[in-house]
């Protein structure tokens, strides 16, 4: 029944949207504009910017695919705190504006669409993907793994590349040419993943000044990340493992430094 | 069209803003409390080297006013950054037992049993 009823009979309650709007062939610099959307119990931000988009200002740009918090694509700040826009009910910010900008430490690309070249750069430098020192023949069967090794890395496989914690990290903010925290945490999961031999390959990336000592656990990273990798923990413990891989190499009987 | 990808610039005060970084700010600087007291503890080293009435001084001093006021307030520190400290240690040290993984409550406890034991040992050393 209320599918069919319009949205102007079904609401008279009204929110306000603060967006910052860059288009870089008209501006110089970006600036707030305002929209007002209509309040529904089960809308999230994504869904008030879709509003917009469809029925006030069709120029308004931003990223988004699968609203149910899967993709990654829809990261934003919101009244300052990165958070996917599909995530984002507007329930939770019922008395007040709603301001959303773009991603913090990312360069604008338009309206709340972000530069993400330079992260794509550091996750590659990580290597993350599985590394096997020899190929074994196919007819040798899988690689295979017992839950227990699943267990072990299996929390840092759900990261979705949705740059929130890039955007929480003030480190990021401050060097641009710090690794960051969904790549070393990707690093972290591939170095724990018992079919894994290339930890050596990633450690001149990883455990180098700018990887995870660029790090001061300041923790934001693993505050408002919505699928609860906790990157903060993965570079902590990379930390730990790094220093004493530094140490067998200088002191172990044999080691080459 | 060409691109013209626009930063932002971060803040001098951006720490200000969020009320973690806010209480991580608070962290960083109580290392510079615990520092000091360090260098205090080293000065008494030297003190109790150059003979008695050097270490006696010293011990005058710190127990003045200025010296009990500057004790406690490098406590207050110390405690911030210990309490702050162990409660992150779940995270830098995930345990498992058998597969399980041991609840970060169990490792923050055994870092306050270690706390409490090692200050039991140091005040019993100092009163013999």
């Amino acid at each position: 029944m209320t599918d069919t009823m319009p949205l102007e009979v079904l609401t008279l309650e009204v929110l306000t949207l603060e967006v910052l709007r860059y288009r870089p062939e008209i501006e110089n610099e970006p600036k707030f504009q305002t929209y007002t959307v209509p309040y529904r119990d089960d809308w999230v931000v994504l869904d008030a910017l879709n509003h917009v988009k469809d029925h006030v200002d069709a120029t308004l740009s931003y990223r988004w695919s699968c609203h149910m918090a899967v993709c990654g694509s829809c990261g934003m700040m919101i009244n300052g705190e990165p958070k996917l826009a599909c995530h984002a009910f507007l329930r939770d910010y019922r008395h007040g504006v709603i301001r959303v900008e773009p991603l913090d430490h990312f360069p604008i690309e338009r309206d709340l669409v972000i530069v993400m070249d330079r992260f794509m750069e550091k996750l590659a430098s990580v290597k993350p993907y599985a590394i096997a020192k020899a190929e074994k023949p196919l007819e040798e069967g899988e690689y295979l793994q017992t839950p227990l090794q699943l267990m072990a890395f299996k929390q840092y496989t759900q990261c979705i590349n949705c740059l929130l914690c890039y955007a929480a990290c003030p480190q990021c903010g401050l060097n641009d040419n710090f690794v960051g925290p969904a790549a070393l945490a990707l690093a972290h999961r591939y170095n724990l993943d018992s079919r894994d031999t290339g930890k050596d390959e990633r450690a001149d990336v990883v455990a180098s000044n700018e990887g995870i000592w660029e790090c001061t656990f300041v923790g934001a990273c693993s505050e408002v990340c919505p699928k609860h990798v906790d990157p903060a923990a993965a570079i902590q413990q990379t930390k730990i493992s790094a220093s004493l891989d530094w140490f067998k190499a200088r002191l172990w009987p044999g080691a080459h430094p | 069209m060409s691109r013209r990808p626009y930063l932002r610039k971060v803040e001098r005060n951006w720490w200000l803003g969020h009320r973690r970084t806010i209480t991580y700010m608070v962290r960083e600087a109580t290392s510079l409390f615990v520092a000091i007291y360090c260098a205090v503890l080293v000065l008494g080293i030297l003190r109790l080297a150059q003979g008695r009435t050097a270490w006696d001084s010293f011990l005058s001093g710190l127990s003045s006013p200025p010296g009990v006021l500057f004790q406690l307030v490098c406590l207050a520190f110390v405690v911030y950054h210990s309490v702050t400290w162990f409660a992150l240690t779940p995270k830098a040290m995930p345990l498992t037992i058998r597969g399980e993984p041991i609840p970060g409550s169990v490792i923050v406890s055994v870092h306050y049993a270690a706390w409490a034991v090692i200050s039991l040992i140091v005040l019993i050393a100092a009163w013999i």
